[in-house]
């Protein structure tokens, strides 16, 4: 069973990724959202927290949101997915169960 | 496949109830059936018909009417938040001696059981919020 997990605050304000990222169980999806897309940066001191997580968890951020606050893709941790709504649409069909961190 | 979406953030507030109302548009478009959408918390404020914003700004309240026109979207809003913040549809008027109701169209006021209701019947519950 494979959970899709959301997150939708930075890293740097609210302790939901990490929480989020301790939490699931392997072979689940992330997916980060409005201001949660700054945790799919590399370069930042939770940066090292997300590729170490890749091993059991696959991790997807929203294209639109990334573009709202001006990030370039190039930004990214590598291995981290690009999706629009379309592709979130997907991910909590493809998923069994949706957990939203809020 | 069902599908139901709770939002538990005001409009204007941070992004939550765009990010809904984004991800519902997408759904629909992927032939999606929405079974409910509930506004829960501060979210009741996605209900009142009076917002007015800037013309160059969205306006969320009269964009989850449309969507629900077009779709026949089953919006409620929890009655509790809603007392609470003034959210109020004739019934609620009547009941509580209001001199006006301010409920947008295609929602309606119900209460929590809408919300368990919705996540029985439908095959996932995406919930958007602060």
């Amino acid at each position: 069973m494979s959970i899709l997990h959301t997150v939708n605050k930075s890293p740097f304000d609210r302790n939901s990724l990490e929480s989020c990222v301790r939490l699931a169980a392997k072979g689940g999806a992330v997916l980060m959202i409005e201001d949660g897309v700054y945790g799919a940066m590399k370069g930042t001191s939770k940066s090292d927290m997300v590729s170490n997580a890749m091993k059991d968890l696959t991790f997807y951020v929203l294209g639109p949101d990334l573009k709202a606050r001006g990030v370039d893709e190039g930004k990214l941790i590598d291995g981290v997915k690009v999706v629009d709504y379309s592709g979130f649409v997907n991910l909590t069909v493809e998923n069994d169960k949706v957990q939203n961190w809020l | 496949m069902k599908l139901s979406i709770q939002v538990n953030e005001g409009p204007y507030n941070h992004e939550a109830s765009v990010s809904a109302l984004n991800y519902t548009k997408a759904a629909l478009e992927a032939g999606h059936e929405i079974f409910r959408v509930f506004f829960y918390h501060d979210g009741v404020n996605n209900g009142t018909r009076y917002t007015t914003p800037p013309q160059d700004d969205i306006n969320i309240a009269n964009s989850w009417s449309e969507l629900a026109d077009k779709h026949g979207l089953d919006l409620v809003v929890c009655v509790a938040a809603a007392q609470r913040r003034g959210i109020v549809d004739e019934g609620e008027q009547e009941r509580n001696g209001k001199d006006g109701n301010n409920i947008a169209p295609g929602f309606r006021i119900s209460g929590l059981g809408q919300l368990i209701e919705a996540g029985i019947q439908s095959e996932r519950l995406v919930v958007f919020g602060d």
